[in-house]
C-alpha cells in the first residue's frame, strides 16, 4: 500500500501542476479502489451492490471539485479517503442506513480485489438533462463524443474559453444536484 | 454516462485552478465586515472615556480575549475544510481566551474590589451585549461559511461552529469598545453566552450548507 499511495501522491502532484494526461491516468487508477470500498459499504448496509457506480461518480467529482484542499506537502490517498468516506456515509444516509464505515473499508483492499467491470449509473445522467443547454452540449461534447476542448469549440462556435467555462460550471452545478437531491 | 467518460470529462476540466479556501475566507470576511462595522457605528459606537479606558488594563484584556478566540477559530477553522483534517491536536488552540479569562478574573479578585462582585457581574449591559455581538455576529457568520463552503470539511456542524465562533470573537471585539463593563467576570458571562448562541447557529447552519 505504502508504494501505491505514494505513487499517487506523485501523481497528483503533477497533475496539479497542469499535467492533463497524468490526472487521467491517476482516476482511472484510484476508481477500481474507491469502486470495491462503494461495494463493500453498500453490501455491509444490506444494499443492492449495483448502485456503487453511482457512488464511485460522486466520489470522483467531488475530488475533482475540491482538490484545491489537497495540501501538495501532504500524501495523497488519506484525503482521497476521507471524501470517499464522506460521500459513501451520505450515500448510505440517503437511502435510509446508518451505517459505520470504516477507513480500512479503502486501505485494506488489495488492487487485484477490485472488479474491473463498469457497472451502470444513472444518477450523473439523469442530473445532466437538468442543465442548461450550453453547459449540457458541452459535456455531452467531450463526454460521449470524447470530442478536446478544441474540437467542441469548433463544433459551437464557441470560443475554447468559454467551453472551459462551461465545462467547469456544468461539473460544478451538476455536483451541486447530486448533493441537494 | 459511464465513469470512464466522466473520468475524462473530468481531466478536461484540470486546467481549471481554484483558490486556496484561506483567500476565499478571507475575502467574504473582508465584505461582511463592513457590514457589522455598519451596524456597530448605528447602534453603539465607542464608549465616550475611550481614551482613559485604555489606560485600564481590564479594559485591554477584552480585546485579548475576544482576539484570542477569533484568530484561532479562524485557523481552526481552515484546518477542518481539509476533508481528512482531525480536531486532535487542535483543540486546545480554542482553549486560549478561557485562560485568559481565567488569568484575568484571578487577577481582579486579588485587586480591591472597586464594585460589588454581583454589580461586576450583571453590569450595566448584559442586555446590550447578548444582543449585539449576535447581531454584529451575522454578516460576518454569513461570510465565513461561503468562505468555508469553498472547503471540504467532514464534519460540517463543527465546522459551522467554528464559523459562529470566530464570527462571534470579531463581534465581540467590536463591541468591547462599546461596553462599559470592563470586569472580567462580567466578559466571561455574557460575551460567553453570546458567543455560545452564535455558535450554536453556526452549527445549525453548517450541517446544512458545509456539506460538499
Amino acid at each position: 500500500m505504502r508504494g501505491r499511495d505514494d505513487e499517487w501522491t506523485g501523481l497528483m502532484r503533477s497533475a496539479m501542476a497542469g499535467d492533463d494526461a497524468v490526472y487521467h491516468r491517476l482516476l482511472k487508477a484510484v476508481t477500481p479502489v474507491l469502486r470495491a470500498a462503494a461495494r463493500r459499504g453498500l453490501a455491509r448496509a444490506g444494499q443492492p451492490v449495483d448502485q456503487s457506480e453511482d457512488i464511485v461518480q460522486d466520489i470522483l467529482l467531488a475530488v475533482h471539485l475540491k482538490r484545491h484542499t489537497w495540501d501538495s506537502e501532504a500524501p495523497f490517498a488519506p484525503w482521497l479517503f476521507a471524501i470517499a468516506r464522506n460521500k459513501l456515509i451520505d450515500a448510505l444516509r440517503k437511502r435510509g442506513k446508518r451505517v459505520f464505515v470504516n477507513i480500512d473499508d479503502f486501505t485494506e483492499i488489495l488492487p487485484g480485489e477490485a472488479p474491473e467491470e463498469t457497472a451502470s449509473a444513472s444518477e450523473v445522467a439523469a442530473q445532466l438533462s437538468t442543465l442548461p443547454q450550453r453547459q449540457r452540449d458541452v459535456l455531452q461534447s467531450i463526454a460521449v463524443d470524447s470530442a478536446s476542448i478544441k474540437d467542441t469549440a469548433a463544433k459551437f462556435a464557441m470560443s475554447e474559453g468559454a467551453v472551459r467555462v462551461a465545462l467547469h460550471r456544468g461539473l460544478a452545478a451538476l455536483t451541486a444536484k447530486l448533493r441537494d437531491r | 454516462m459511464d465513469t470512464d467518460q466522466l473520468i475524462r470529462t473530468l481531466a478536461a476540466d484540470n486546467a481549471h485552478r481554484a483558490p486556496r479556501v484561506g483567500a476565499v475566507l478571507t475575502l467574504a470576511l473582508l465584505v461582511a465586515a463592513p457590514l457589522s462595522i455598519l451596524i456597530f457605528a448605528t447602534f453603539l459606537g465607542m464608549r465616550p472615556d475611550v481614551m482613559s479606558a485604555m489606560h485600564n488594563p481590564f479594559f485591554d484584556m477584552k480585546f485579548a480575549v475576544t482576539l484570542s478566540l477569533a484568530i484561532p477559530a479562524i485557523i481552526v477553522s481552515l484546518h477542518l475544510s481539509r476533508p481528512e483534517a482531525l480536531m486532535r491536536g487542535w483543540g486546545w488552540l480554542l482553549l486560549l481566551p478561557v485562560g485568559l479569562l481565567a488569568v484575568a478574573i484571578g487577577g481582579e479578585a486579588m485587586m480591591a474590589p472597586a464594585m460589588p462582585m454581583s454589580m461586576r457581574l450583571v453590569g450595566k449591559n448584559s442586555r446590550v451585549c447578548l444582543l449585539a455581538i449576535p447581531a454584529m455576529s451575522l454578516p460576518l457568520l454569513a461570510g465565513a461559511l461561503f468562505g468555508l463552503r469553498h472547503g471540504a470539511p467532514s464534519r460540517p456542524a463543527l465546522a459551522g461552529a467554528l464559523a459562529g465562533l470566530l464570527s462571534a470573537g470579531l463581534a465581540a471585539t467590536l463591541y468591547a469598545s462599546h461596553c462599559t463593563d470592563d470586569s472580567p467576570l462580567f466578559v466571561a458571562t455574557w460575551y460567553t453566552l453570546a458567543t455560545a448562541l452564535v455558535a450554536a447557529i453556526g452549527a445549525l447552519a453548517g450541517s446544512r450548507v458545509l456539506r460538499y
